[in-house]
Protein backbone atom coordinates (compact mmCIF):
# COMPACT_ATOMS: atom_id res chain seq x y z
CA UNK A 1 0.00 0.00 0.00
CA UNK A 2 1.34 3.38 -0.64
CA UNK A 3 0.98 5.87 1.75
CA UNK A 4 1.22 9.82 0.88
CA UNK A 5 1.99 12.97 2.78
CA UNK A 6 2.74 16.63 0.71
CA UNK A 7 4.04 20.17 1.57
CA UNK A 8 2.55 22.62 -0.40
CA UNK A 9 5.56 25.40 -1.79
CA UNK A 10 4.75 28.75 -1.72
CA UNK A 11 7.53 30.34 0.32
CA UNK A 12 11.36 29.53 0.47
CA UNK A 13 10.68 28.27 4.10
CA UNK A 14 8.01 25.06 2.76
CA UNK A 15 11.45 23.58 0.62
CA UNK A 16 13.25 22.76 3.79
CA UNK A 17 9.59 21.85 5.02
CA UNK A 18 9.55 19.03 1.76
CA UNK A 19 12.97 17.68 2.62
CA UNK A 20 12.88 17.57 5.64
CA UNK A 21 9.70 15.41 5.19
CA UNK A 22 11.32 13.49 2.38
CA UNK A 23 14.49 12.85 4.63
CA UNK A 24 12.03 11.67 7.88
CA UNK A 25 10.52 9.13 5.15
CA UNK A 26 13.59 7.75 3.86
CA UNK A 27 14.51 7.52 7.55
CA UNK A 28 11.92 4.86 8.21
CA UNK A 29 12.07 3.17 5.13
CA UNK A 30 15.64 2.30 5.99
CA UNK A 31 17.60 4.57 3.38
CA UNK A 32 21.83 4.93 4.23
CA UNK A 33 23.20 8.09 4.91
CA UNK A 34 24.35 8.96 1.44
CA UNK A 35 20.75 7.85 -0.22
CA UNK A 36 18.90 9.79 2.22
CA UNK A 37 21.24 12.84 0.98
CA UNK A 38 20.53 12.03 -2.77
CA UNK A 39 16.55 12.30 -1.68
CA UNK A 40 16.71 15.20 0.20
CA UNK A 41 18.42 17.08 -2.59
CA UNK A 42 16.52 16.19 -5.15
CA UNK A 43 13.40 17.33 -3.19
CA UNK A 44 15.34 20.34 -2.38
CA UNK A 45 16.06 20.63 -6.31
CA UNK A 46 12.42 20.21 -7.22
CA UNK A 47 10.56 22.13 -4.87
CA UNK A 48 12.79 24.92 -5.46
CA UNK A 49 11.95 24.60 -9.01
CA UNK A 50 8.49 24.40 -8.32
CA UNK A 51 9.12 28.16 -6.08
CA UNK A 52 11.15 29.55 -8.50
CA UNK A 53 9.64 28.96 -11.89
CA UNK A 54 5.58 28.57 -10.78
CA UNK A 55 5.47 30.17 -7.54
CA UNK A 56 3.60 27.39 -6.03
CA UNK A 57 2.78 23.59 -6.03
CA UNK A 58 2.72 21.00 -4.37
CA UNK A 59 5.70 18.16 -3.39
CA UNK A 60 4.70 14.92 -2.67
CA UNK A 61 6.30 11.93 -0.74
CA UNK A 62 4.48 8.50 -1.15
CA UNK A 63 6.11 4.98 0.46
CA UNK A 64 6.35 2.25 -1.96
CA UNK A 65 6.64 -1.77 -1.58
CA UNK A 66 7.18 -3.63 -4.98
CA UNK A 67 6.83 -7.02 -4.00
CA UNK A 68 8.68 -6.70 -0.57
CA UNK A 69 10.91 -4.34 -2.55
CA UNK A 70 10.75 -0.73 -0.59
CA UNK A 71 11.32 2.75 -2.16
CA UNK A 72 10.62 6.05 -1.95
CA UNK A 73 8.67 8.14 -4.13
CA UNK A 74 8.47 11.97 -4.58
CA UNK A 75 5.91 13.61 -6.69
CA UNK A 76 6.43 17.36 -7.70
CA UNK A 77 3.26 19.15 -8.95
CA UNK A 78 2.62 22.72 -10.15
CA UNK A 79 0.61 24.86 -12.30
CA UNK A 80 2.73 27.30 -13.18
CA UNK A 81 4.31 28.02 -17.32
CA UNK A 82 4.89 24.54 -17.69
CA UNK A 83 8.82 23.40 -19.55
CA UNK A 84 9.27 24.72 -22.92
CA UNK A 85 11.57 22.26 -24.18
CA UNK A 86 11.90 19.40 -21.66
CA UNK A 87 15.03 17.92 -24.06
CA UNK A 88 16.85 21.37 -23.46
CA UNK A 89 16.00 21.55 -19.45
CA UNK A 90 17.28 18.09 -19.00
CA UNK A 91 20.56 19.25 -20.23
CA UNK A 92 23.55 20.11 -18.40
CA UNK A 93 24.14 23.25 -17.89
CA UNK A 94 21.09 24.87 -19.01
CA UNK A 95 18.83 27.77 -17.18
CA UNK A 96 16.49 30.31 -18.00
CA UNK A 97 17.12 31.80 -14.48
CA UNK A 98 20.49 32.31 -14.33
CA UNK A 99 21.41 29.14 -11.99
CA UNK A 100 23.45 26.28 -12.79
CA UNK A 101 21.50 24.42 -15.00
CA UNK A 102 22.13 21.03 -13.15
CA UNK A 103 19.21 20.63 -11.43
CA UNK A 104 16.56 18.19 -13.53
CA UNK A 105 19.47 16.39 -15.13
CA UNK A 106 20.74 16.20 -11.46
CA UNK A 107 18.05 14.76 -9.83
CA UNK A 108 17.72 12.43 -12.65
CA UNK A 109 21.23 10.92 -11.82
CA UNK A 110 20.25 11.33 -7.98
CA UNK A 111 17.52 8.86 -8.29
CA UNK A 112 16.51 5.37 -9.58
CA UNK A 113 13.43 6.50 -12.00
CA UNK A 114 12.82 9.77 -13.41
CA UNK A 115 9.77 11.27 -15.79
CA UNK A 116 8.75 14.31 -16.44
CA UNK A 117 5.58 15.71 -17.79
CA UNK A 118 4.89 19.19 -18.97
CA UNK A 119 2.44 21.37 -20.95
CA UNK A 120 2.26 24.60 -21.67
CA UNK A 121 0.38 26.89 -19.80
CA UNK A 122 -1.01 23.96 -17.74
CA UNK A 123 2.03 22.92 -15.69
CA UNK A 124 4.32 20.24 -14.73
CA UNK A 125 4.45 16.85 -12.99
CA UNK A 126 7.84 14.96 -12.11
CA UNK A 127 8.11 11.70 -10.49
CA UNK A 128 11.05 10.45 -9.36
CA UNK A 129 11.82 7.34 -7.25
CA UNK A 130 14.24 5.84 -5.35
CA UNK A 131 14.62 2.31 -4.45
CA UNK A 132 16.19 0.34 -1.31
CA UNK A 133 19.13 -1.62 -2.44
CA UNK B 1 -34.09 40.26 23.73
CA UNK B 2 -30.24 40.68 25.60
CA UNK B 3 -32.03 39.85 28.90
CA UNK B 4 -33.29 36.77 27.50
CA UNK B 5 -30.14 35.48 25.86
CA UNK B 6 -28.73 36.53 29.50
CA UNK B 7 -31.21 34.59 31.29
CA UNK B 8 -31.27 31.64 29.46
CA UNK B 9 -27.84 31.05 29.24
CA UNK B 10 -27.74 31.83 33.68
CA UNK B 11 -30.49 29.06 34.22
CA UNK B 12 -29.12 26.01 32.04
CA UNK B 13 -24.96 26.89 32.21
CA UNK B 14 -24.88 23.31 33.21
CA UNK B 15 -27.19 21.83 30.46
CA UNK B 16 -24.95 24.43 27.86
CA UNK B 17 -21.48 23.30 29.58
CA UNK B 18 -22.19 19.61 29.12
CA UNK B 19 -23.94 20.03 25.54
CA UNK B 20 -21.03 22.13 24.35
CA UNK B 21 -17.92 19.87 25.94
CA UNK B 22 -19.85 16.87 24.55
CA UNK B 23 -19.78 18.13 21.44
CA UNK B 24 -16.50 19.83 20.98
CA UNK B 25 -14.98 16.59 21.83
CA UNK B 26 -16.38 15.34 18.77
CA UNK B 27 -15.20 17.65 16.90
CA UNK B 28 -11.69 17.95 18.28
CA UNK B 29 -9.42 16.23 15.78
CA UNK B 30 -6.11 14.23 16.84
CA UNK B 31 -4.21 17.30 16.60
CA UNK B 32 -6.06 18.82 19.57
CA UNK B 33 -6.56 15.39 21.59
CA UNK B 34 -2.79 14.66 21.00
CA UNK B 35 -1.20 18.14 22.63
CA UNK B 36 -3.93 17.84 25.31
CA UNK B 37 -4.92 15.58 28.03
CA UNK B 38 -8.96 14.39 28.95
CA UNK B 39 -8.60 16.57 32.00
CA UNK B 40 -7.08 19.79 30.47
CA UNK B 41 -9.54 19.16 27.70
CA UNK B 42 -13.02 19.33 29.72
CA UNK B 43 -11.21 21.47 32.43
CA UNK B 44 -10.60 24.32 30.22
CA UNK B 45 -13.55 23.94 28.41
CA UNK B 46 -15.65 24.14 31.37
CA UNK B 47 -13.37 27.63 32.06
CA UNK B 48 -14.10 28.65 28.29
CA UNK B 49 -18.23 28.44 29.12
CA UNK B 50 -17.56 30.39 32.17
CA UNK B 51 -15.78 32.87 30.02
CA UNK B 52 -18.88 33.26 27.89
CA UNK B 53 -21.53 33.26 30.30
CA UNK B 54 -19.35 36.26 32.22
CA UNK B 55 -18.84 37.93 28.81
CA UNK B 56 -22.50 38.42 28.65
CA UNK B 57 -22.73 39.50 32.35
CA UNK B 58 -20.38 42.48 32.15
CA UNK B 59 -18.50 44.31 29.46
CA UNK B 60 -15.42 46.14 31.58
CA UNK B 61 -11.98 46.36 31.31
CA UNK B 62 -11.60 43.31 34.37
CA UNK B 63 -13.35 41.27 31.47
CA UNK B 64 -11.25 41.73 28.55
CA UNK B 65 -8.25 41.44 30.57
CA UNK B 66 -9.57 38.10 31.82
CA UNK B 67 -10.27 36.77 28.45
CA UNK B 68 -6.62 37.97 27.32
CA UNK B 69 -5.29 35.96 30.00
CA UNK B 70 -7.86 32.58 28.80
CA UNK B 71 -6.74 33.35 25.07
CA UNK B 72 -2.95 33.72 26.41
CA UNK B 73 -3.41 30.29 28.17
CA UNK B 74 -5.34 28.39 25.39
CA UNK B 75 -2.43 29.58 23.21
CA UNK B 76 0.09 28.18 25.62
CA UNK B 77 -1.59 25.03 25.31
CA UNK B 78 -1.22 24.85 21.61
CA UNK B 79 -4.72 23.95 20.02
CA UNK B 80 -5.29 25.63 16.70
CA UNK B 81 -7.09 28.55 16.04
CA UNK B 82 -10.00 27.23 14.23
CA UNK B 83 -10.63 24.50 17.14
CA UNK B 84 -11.38 27.73 19.14
CA UNK B 85 -12.92 30.35 16.65
CA UNK B 86 -15.60 26.81 16.35
CA UNK B 87 -16.01 26.75 19.36
CA UNK B 88 -17.28 29.89 19.71
CA UNK B 89 -19.73 29.24 16.98
CA UNK B 90 -20.56 26.05 18.32
CA UNK B 91 -21.76 27.69 21.77
CA UNK B 92 -24.00 30.16 19.90
CA UNK B 93 -25.54 27.28 18.10
CA UNK B 94 -26.39 26.00 20.92
CA UNK B 95 -27.52 28.73 22.84
CA UNK B 96 -30.01 29.72 19.72
CA UNK B 97 -31.12 26.29 19.30
CA UNK B 98 -32.34 26.04 23.45
CA UNK B 99 -33.72 28.97 23.40
CA UNK B 100 -35.75 28.14 19.82
CA UNK B 101 -36.87 25.11 21.47
CA UNK B 102 -37.56 26.30 24.44
CA UNK B 103 -40.22 28.71 22.49
CA UNK B 104 -39.06 31.64 24.37
CA UNK B 105 -39.32 33.59 20.69
CA UNK B 106 -41.60 33.80 18.02
CA UNK B 107 -40.63 32.62 14.76
CA UNK B 108 -40.41 36.37 13.54
CA UNK B 109 -37.85 37.08 16.55
CA UNK B 110 -35.19 34.49 15.43
CA UNK B 111 -33.58 36.37 13.61
CA UNK B 112 -33.52 39.59 16.33
CA UNK B 113 -32.04 36.75 18.53
CA UNK B 114 -29.64 35.36 16.00
CA UNK B 115 -28.03 38.83 15.91
CA UNK B 116 -28.22 39.36 19.62
CA UNK B 117 -26.05 35.88 20.23
CA UNK B 118 -24.09 37.32 17.55
CA UNK B 119 -23.39 40.50 18.29
CA UNK B 120 -22.17 38.92 21.74
CA UNK B 121 -20.07 36.65 20.59
CA UNK B 122 -18.18 38.31 18.60
CA UNK B 123 -15.86 40.32 20.20
CA UNK B 124 -14.73 36.87 22.14
CA UNK B 125 -13.64 35.50 18.67
CA UNK B 126 -12.16 38.56 17.32
CA UNK B 127 -10.16 38.81 20.59
CA UNK B 128 -9.30 35.11 20.87
CA UNK B 129 -7.62 35.58 17.06
CA UNK B 130 -6.24 38.93 17.85
CA UNK B 131 -3.97 37.65 21.04
CA UNK B 132 -3.43 34.54 18.72
CA UNK B 133 -1.78 36.37 15.89
CA UNK B 134 0.13 38.87 18.08
CA UNK B 135 1.65 35.71 19.75
CA UNK B 136 2.58 34.24 16.18
CA UNK B 137 3.83 37.58 15.14
CA UNK B 138 6.01 37.97 18.15
CA UNK B 139 7.87 34.35 17.71
CA UNK B 140 8.02 35.07 14.08
CA UNK B 141 10.41 38.22 14.58
CA UNK B 142 11.70 37.08 17.59
CA UNK B 143 13.14 33.83 15.28
CA UNK B 144 13.93 36.03 12.83
CA UNK B 145 15.95 38.32 14.76
CA UNK B 146 17.76 34.99 16.38
CA UNK B 147 18.34 33.80 13.23
CA UNK B 148 20.18 36.57 11.42
CA UNK B 149 22.67 36.58 14.46
CA UNK B 150 23.53 33.11 13.65
CA UNK B 151 23.47 33.70 9.79
CA UNK B 152 27.21 34.34 8.77
CA UNK B 153 29.53 35.28 10.87
CA UNK B 154 32.81 35.78 9.62
CA UNK B 155 35.66 35.07 12.32
CA UNK B 156 39.74 36.07 12.21
CA UNK B 157 41.47 32.91 13.53
CA UNK B 158 44.85 34.20 12.94
CA UNK B 159 47.06 36.73 10.62
CA UNK B 160 45.23 36.48 7.04
CA UNK B 161 43.22 33.50 8.00
CA UNK B 162 39.49 33.33 9.07
CA UNK B 163 36.77 31.46 9.30
CA UNK B 164 32.93 31.33 8.11
CA UNK B 165 31.19 28.59 9.70
CA UNK B 166 27.62 27.67 8.50
CA UNK B 167 25.05 25.65 9.90
CA UNK B 168 21.66 25.74 8.54
CA UNK B 169 19.57 25.71 5.85
CA UNK B 170 20.72 28.34 3.30
CA UNK B 171 18.04 30.45 1.39
CA UNK B 172 18.68 33.61 -0.93
CA UNK B 173 18.16 36.23 2.27
CA UNK B 174 20.76 34.30 4.20
CA UNK B 175 23.14 33.60 1.05
CA UNK B 176 22.98 37.21 0.25
CA UNK B 177 24.17 38.08 3.86
CA UNK B 178 27.13 35.35 3.78
CA UNK B 179 28.48 37.45 0.26
CA UNK B 180 27.84 40.67 2.02
CA UNK B 181 29.75 39.61 5.22
CA UNK B 182 32.67 37.42 3.57
CA UNK B 183 33.50 40.46 1.08
CA UNK B 184 33.68 42.72 3.95
CA UNK B 185 34.99 40.97 6.22
CA UNK B 186 37.73 39.90 4.07
CA UNK B 187 38.94 43.45 3.45
CA UNK B 188 38.30 44.27 7.01
CA UNK B 189 40.22 41.66 8.40
CA UNK B 190 42.88 41.70 5.70
CA UNK B 191 42.50 38.16 5.33
CA UNK B 192 43.95 36.28 2.24
CA UNK B 193 42.32 32.82 3.08
CA UNK B 194 38.73 32.34 4.20
CA UNK B 195 38.00 29.21 4.93
CA UNK B 196 33.93 28.15 4.62
CA UNK B 197 32.62 25.67 7.07
CA UNK B 198 29.96 23.53 5.60
CA UNK B 199 29.81 20.49 8.50
CA UNK B 200 26.55 21.78 9.46
CA UNK B 201 24.92 22.12 6.03
CA UNK B 202 22.08 19.69 5.81
CA UNK B 203 21.97 19.83 1.95
CA UNK B 204 23.90 21.27 -0.59
CA UNK B 205 22.03 21.50 -3.86
CA UNK B 206 22.60 23.45 -7.16
CA UNK B 207 21.18 26.79 -5.88
CA UNK B 208 23.63 26.45 -2.26
CA UNK B 209 26.76 25.47 -4.19
CA UNK B 210 25.94 28.21 -7.14
CA UNK B 211 26.12 30.63 -4.03
CA UNK B 212 29.56 29.22 -2.76
CA UNK B 213 30.93 29.62 -6.39
CA UNK B 214 29.56 32.77 -6.65
CA UNK B 215 30.83 33.46 -3.19
CA UNK B 216 34.21 32.13 -4.37
CA UNK B 217 34.62 34.02 -7.24
CA UNK B 218 33.86 37.29 -5.53
CA UNK B 219 36.49 36.74 -2.89
CA UNK B 220 38.96 36.12 -5.48
CA UNK B 221 38.19 39.44 -7.14
CA UNK B 222 39.25 40.94 -4.16
CA UNK B 223 42.59 39.29 -3.91
CA UNK B 224 42.25 36.16 -1.68
CA UNK B 225 42.05 32.58 -1.47
CA UNK B 226 38.61 30.51 -0.52
CA UNK B 227 38.45 27.26 0.73
CA UNK B 228 35.64 25.18 1.24
CA UNK B 229 35.68 22.81 4.66
CA UNK B 230 33.13 20.07 5.76
CA UNK B 231 32.19 18.35 2.21
CA UNK B 232 30.97 15.15 4.45
CA UNK B 233 31.31 11.99 2.09
CA UNK B 234 27.77 11.73 1.12
CA UNK B 235 27.22 15.63 0.29
CA UNK B 236 30.49 15.10 -2.25
CA UNK B 237 28.71 12.10 -3.41
CA UNK B 238 25.70 14.11 -4.03
CA UNK B 239 27.61 17.15 -5.33
CA UNK B 240 29.02 14.43 -8.06
CA UNK B 241 26.01 13.03 -8.80
CA UNK B 242 24.07 16.61 -9.42
CA UNK B 243 27.88 17.19 -11.89
CA UNK B 244 28.42 20.52 -10.17
CA UNK B 245 31.76 21.62 -10.91
CA UNK B 246 33.68 22.56 -8.17
CA UNK B 247 37.24 22.52 -9.50
CA UNK B 248 37.58 26.46 -9.44
CA UNK B 249 37.38 26.36 -5.26
CA UNK B 250 39.71 23.92 -3.20
CA UNK B 251 38.15 21.74 -1.24
CA UNK B 252 39.13 19.69 1.70
CA UNK B 253 36.82 17.22 3.80
CA UNK B 254 37.58 19.09 7.98
CA UNK B 255 38.13 22.70 9.08
CA UNK B 256 41.69 20.88 10.31
CA UNK B 257 42.67 20.01 7.16
CA UNK B 258 41.59 23.07 5.26
CA UNK B 259 43.17 25.10 8.40
CA UNK B 260 46.96 23.27 8.03
CA UNK B 261 46.34 24.56 4.09
CA UNK B 262 45.70 27.46 4.93
CA UNK B 263 48.54 28.02 7.16
CA UNK B 264 50.64 26.37 4.76
CA UNK B 265 49.33 29.06 2.06
CA UNK B 266 50.63 31.62 4.79
CA UNK B 267 54.47 30.35 4.79
CA UNK B 268 53.01 29.40 8.54
CA UNK B 269 53.33 25.89 10.43
CA UNK B 270 51.80 25.66 13.90
CA UNK B 271 54.77 23.90 15.98
CA UNK B 272 54.47 22.22 19.89
CA UNK B 273 56.57 24.63 22.06
CA UNK B 274 58.30 22.56 24.94
CA UNK B 275 56.94 19.14 26.67
CA UNK B 276 53.51 18.90 27.69
CA UNK B 277 53.40 18.46 31.69
CA UNK B 278 51.49 16.36 33.65
CA UNK B 279 49.57 18.82 35.60
CA UNK B 280 49.77 21.47 32.95
CA UNK B 281 46.71 23.76 31.92
CA UNK B 282 47.11 22.51 28.25
CA UNK B 283 46.19 19.29 29.36
CA UNK B 284 43.07 19.61 31.03
CA UNK B 285 41.69 22.11 28.66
Amino acid sequence: MDIQSCVNIQTEWDIVAARQLGRNVAKELGFGVVDQARITTAISELARNIFIYAHKGRVCIEKMNDKGHAGLRIIAVDSGPGINDIRLAMEDGYSTSGGLGAGLPGVKRLMDEFQIVSSQGKGTEITAVKWIR
Amino acid sequence: MNSLIINYIDNHKEHILNLWVEKMKEKADERVLRVVSNQVFVGTSREFVEMVTSNLNDENEEYSERLRDFAEKVVKLGWPISFVTEGIQVFSNIVFDGIKEEKLVTEEDEMKLFYGIYKRTNPMTNEIVNVYSTTWERTVSLQKIALQELSAPLIPVFDGISVMPLIGAIDTERAKQIMENLLNGVVKHRSEVVLIDITGVPVVDTMVAHHIIQAADAVRLVGSQCMLVGIRPEIAQTIVSLGINLNQVTTKNTLKKGMEAALEIMNKKMIQVGEISEDSNIKTI
